[in-house]
This record gives C-alpha cells, structure tokens and sequence, in this order.
C-alpha cells in the first residue's frame, strides 16, 4: 500500500530524527502546519474527552474520502495529531478502517505515545475516528 | 548544595529506576517501598500464606498474629492509645466511602456536611454524593491566596446545621498544613463529627490523634512507603459506635441465618471478607523501618530539598506556583506554556513528575487552570535528582518558550 504524500513525508523526516529534542522540534513543526479548526467546530459534541488538553475532532466524507480536521491547545499533541491526519486523510472508509494506526507511529518512532498510562489522548482521538468512519 | 539522602539505598527501586534514567518525583502520587517491605511480603508468602481470624491452625495463627501485629503498629503510629481502634480497609479511598456509607443515617434532609475547596477528589466525592441521596447541604470552605483554608469564613459557614466536617491535613497540590485544630474545634462546639483525611499529612512527620482530638483519621498505605491496596481508618470508640455496617460477607458476621444476621463491632465488623493480609503484614515491616528512623532528619532533609525545589522555580522566569507551598510538593504552572507539553518533554527527560488536575478538578478551576504540574519529594529524593530535574525544566522551556 502506498503512503499518501504527506505521510511519506512524515516518515522520511521522524526516521532520521535522532533524541527527543529533535523529535520534539519536528512534532511541533506538523503541529504549526496543522489548519486551525474554525471557532464553530470547537463544540462540546466535537470535544475529545481522556486530553490532558482541550482538543476537537471533525470529519467529513468528500466524494468518498475522509478528511478529518482537528485541534489542540498543547502544541505537542497538535504535532500527534497533525501525523494522524497526515496519514488517514484522503482515505476511503475501507481503506481507513484498514489502516494499522500503532504501527504507523512505531513507525515514527512515537508508539510510547499510544501507552495506554498516556493522557495525551491520542487513543481517545483514534477511538473517535473509527466512530466517526463508522 | 549536595543533599544527599542517607535513605536512599533502603529503597532498591530508586537504583533500578536510575539505571533506566528515571529521576522519580511522584511521591504524593505513590511511593517507592523499603526493603523491609519487600523482605516481609517474601517471608510472608515463602513461608506460609494463611487467612486470618478463622483458622484454628498453625500457619492461620501465625498469619493472625503478624496481621494484628501491624494493627498494633498503626496505633502506636498515630499514638491513638486506647481511644479508638484501627479498622483496615482497601485504600483511603474505601476508607471515606465506608464513612460516607455507615454514616449516612445519620443524616436529616438540609443537614449539613462542611469540606473545603482543597479536597482531593476521594474526599469530595463520597459526600458531595450522600449530600444528593439524603438531599443535604455541601459546603465548601474556601481558601485564602497562600491556599489555607479561611478560618474567617469557616467561623461563618460551620453551623449548628453542621453534622460533618471532612478536611485534608495537608493538600496533595497545595503542600500547606491545614489549621485543623482551629477547625475541628469549630466542629465540635457544634457537635459534628470530624473526618480527617491524612493521605498526604501522614507521610510528613508524625501525627497524634489524641491532640488532633478528630473523630477519624484516614489514610492510604502506598503513600506512606508502604504496600498498595490497603487503607487505615481510625476511629474513635464512640465516633466508630455510631458506623452502621456497610459491606457484608466473610468474618464481619456475629450470627446468620437465611433472613437475619448480627454484626461484629468494629474493627472486624468493618473488614468483610478477606482482608490484604500480606500488604497488611508489609505495612507493618513499612512502619517499623519508618519508626527507627531519626524523625528529626528527615523533616529537615525534606525542608532542605523543598526549599531548594521552590527557590529554583521562583529563579526561572514565568513560572507561578499554586498557592505558597510549605513542605512535601509544588504545583507550577508556566506563561504561555501548556502544562501538557511541559509534562510531554519532561517525559521524554525520564522525569516522573505529575501532570493534570491532580484528582482536584474544582481546586484547579478555582485557580482558572485546567492542569499544573507537580512535583514531589520523599525521604529518598536527593539534591540531584532537583538538579536533573531543574536541567530537563529548562532543556524543555527552551523548546516551548
């Protein structure tokens, strides 16, 4: 399976990043590129609750591919997220529910983030994600 | 300044989490045990393993013996003499549910329970909860700016409607002492009951509860260097009197048949089922340790280490503490930075400091914060593991700022 582009780009550059302050510089990176929710999205309905901060979640179906859309207000966890999204939009349904998302951050090097002891919520955003694809 | 702790060897865990470069500053969170401990939970299970209060065999003896040996300890600790009597329960937590419970018929409608704004969550909860079945009152002492309860508005809001009042001695985010004498007394003059919730207090010192003159004292093992799963409530004989039963089963029954069944007094009548008998036998090796140990250096090996701690926060730019913190922890907050990427890259620094409300979600509203960081001294802790800790603080702000 190829990876979408922005993906490929993600793995390319947290492959080669060497100690965590690298890794953070780089989380913070994706987490600037992140497109800011609008105001209007930001309700309780699309809050992810199990954050340590205050984080939203949306998504959407375009012609049959999810794009999903999402904020944070600590910028490390924007970082997570802006790699989830990096790698599950532009999918479809099928291929979304498909998609092994642990090992997509083994593969980044950031699966201590996905322990279940951790209340970044990452775990929350993914559990929201499957409900959202159904 | 070099602190070192001459403890920190009677811990073997700290060495271990050294060697994965872990620098543990979690202690209000739970802490690392003695080898005492670790020997008697061994010689306990290496050497026969028996329920307690039952059996009339050997090993059954033995095992009762050492259980009630701790108990005897407990007392001792807390210096209750023969006013009261130690009832184990599964965790402090258990120990104010099995208050919240055996009390509750007690309770009129608009009666009222006094906590204050401080309270950990285990110490809201159980009241704020009875206050909505018996359609009582919950009032809430507020705190001043240093994080002391408000004697001024504790004289108003403690009442002849008071029935209850249930205080930490010492806030798991605060770190101040709270004026419990000043406040029980209030209680008493209107009769109410008294619950003192020494979760963090115990660990500090030693406390009298003779002198405090509380109707209950509770705390949680774990914290107090001791094993996890197990709580001491203790209670004075006429204070306990007043307890209905709350669980049921095994050993806490005089008499049954199929309809009716007779209950023990306490202690057994509030220890249904089997009770965690090693972590009870552990405790007390935890208590023995702690007890041979010289008191008076190791408040002042813990002052000097929390002054070190405060002094260096109040060094670095933006930070402010919640409250004014005394002994035992600090919760901090940074300007401009979000206490969850602090507590992400200090993490990824293998250091163990606590991040989030703290199980004190209105405490930290009350502070406009959705989260602080904390971190938390034990006996074993040393100046280096501040200045580890100082180095990862400012590695990481350089990042975030």
């Amino acid at each position: 399976m190829t990876l979408p582009a922005d993906a490929q780009a993600a793995l390319d550059s947290f492959e080669h990043c060497s100690g965590w302050e690298q890794r953070a510089r780089l989380l913070m990176q994706w987490g600037q590129r992140l497109p800011e929710l609008n105001d209007a999205d930001k309700t309780d309905a699309n809050r992810v609750h199990g954050c340590e901060s205050l984080m939203w979640l949306v998504g959407e179906q375009v012609d049959g591919h999810w794009q999903f859309a999402a904020s944070s207000e600590a910028r490390l966890i924007r970082g997570l997220v802006a790699l989830l999204l990096a790698r599950v939009n532009g999918l479809s349904t099928q291929a979304l529910q498909q998609v092994d998302l642990p090992e997509w951050f083994n593969q980044l090097g950031l699966s201590r983030q996905l322990s279940p002891s951790r209340s970044n919520g990452l775990n929350a955003v993914l559990v929201r994600m499957r409900e959202l694809a159904g | 300044m070099l602190l070192p702790s001459p403890w920190r060897a009677d811990f073997p865990a700290i060495a271990a989490l050294q060697r994965q470069d872990q620098t543990y500053l979690d202690n209000a969170a739970t802490t690392q045990k003695p080898q005492a401990l670790l020997d008697a939970l061994t010689h306990y299970y290496a050497n026969g393993a028996a329920n307690v209060h039952r059996a009339q065999h050997l090993p059954g003896a033995h095992a009762t013996q050492a259980f009630e040996n701790t108990r005897h300890k407990v007392t001792q600790w807390l210096n209750a003499g023969e006013c009261g009597q130690i009832v184990f329960t599964h965790g402090a937590t258990s120990a104010l549910n099995l208050l919240a419970y055996g009390l509750e018929h007690q309770f009129n409608p608009g009666d009222e329970i006094v906590i204050s704004a401080l309270e950990h969550h285990a110490n809201l909860l159980p009241w704020q909860q009875l206050a909505q079945r018996k359609k009582l009152t919950l009032v809430v002492l507020p705190l001043d700016a240093d994080g002391v309860i408000d004697l001024d508005a504790a004289a108003r809001l403690i009442t002849p409607r008071t029935r209850l009042l249930a205080v930490s001695q010492l806030s798991n985010v605060l770190g101040v002492w709270q004026p419990l004498p000043a406040l029980l007394a209030m209680a008493k003059a209107h009769d109410a009951l008294t619950v003192v919730d020494g979760a963090q207090g115990v660990v500090h010192g030693r406390h009298d509860v003779q002198v405090l003159g509380c109707d209950f004292y509770v705390f949680s093992s774990h914290k107090l260097y001791g094993p996890d799963g197990l709580g001491v409530l203790f209670g004075r004989h006429e204070a306990l009197a007043r307890l209905q039963h709350w669980q049921f089963g095994g050993e806490m029954v005089q008499d049954a048949d199929y309809q009716h069944a007779t209950f023990r007094p306490a202690p057994l009548g509030f220890e249904a089922g089997t009770p965690p008998i090693a972590s009870v036998i552990a405790l007390g090796a935890t208590l023995n340790y702690l007890a041979n140990l010289d008191q008076a250096a190791v408040e002042a090996h813990e002052a000097a280490l929390h002054a070190l701690l405060v002094e260096g926060l109040k060094q670095r730019q933006g930070i402010r503490l919640l409250g004014s913190p005394q002994l035992a922890l600090v919760s901090f907050v940074v300007e401009g930075v979000h206490n969850a990427d602090l507590a992400h890259l200090l993490t990824e620094q293998g250091i163990a400091v606590r991040a989030g409300h703290h199980c004190a979600m209105p405490l930290l509203k009350g502070f406009g914060l959705a989260g602080a960081i904390r971190v938390s001294l034990a006996l074993y802790n040393d100046s280096e593991d501040l200045e580890r800790f100082f180095v990862a603080l400012d590695q990481a702000l350089e990042l975030l700022q």
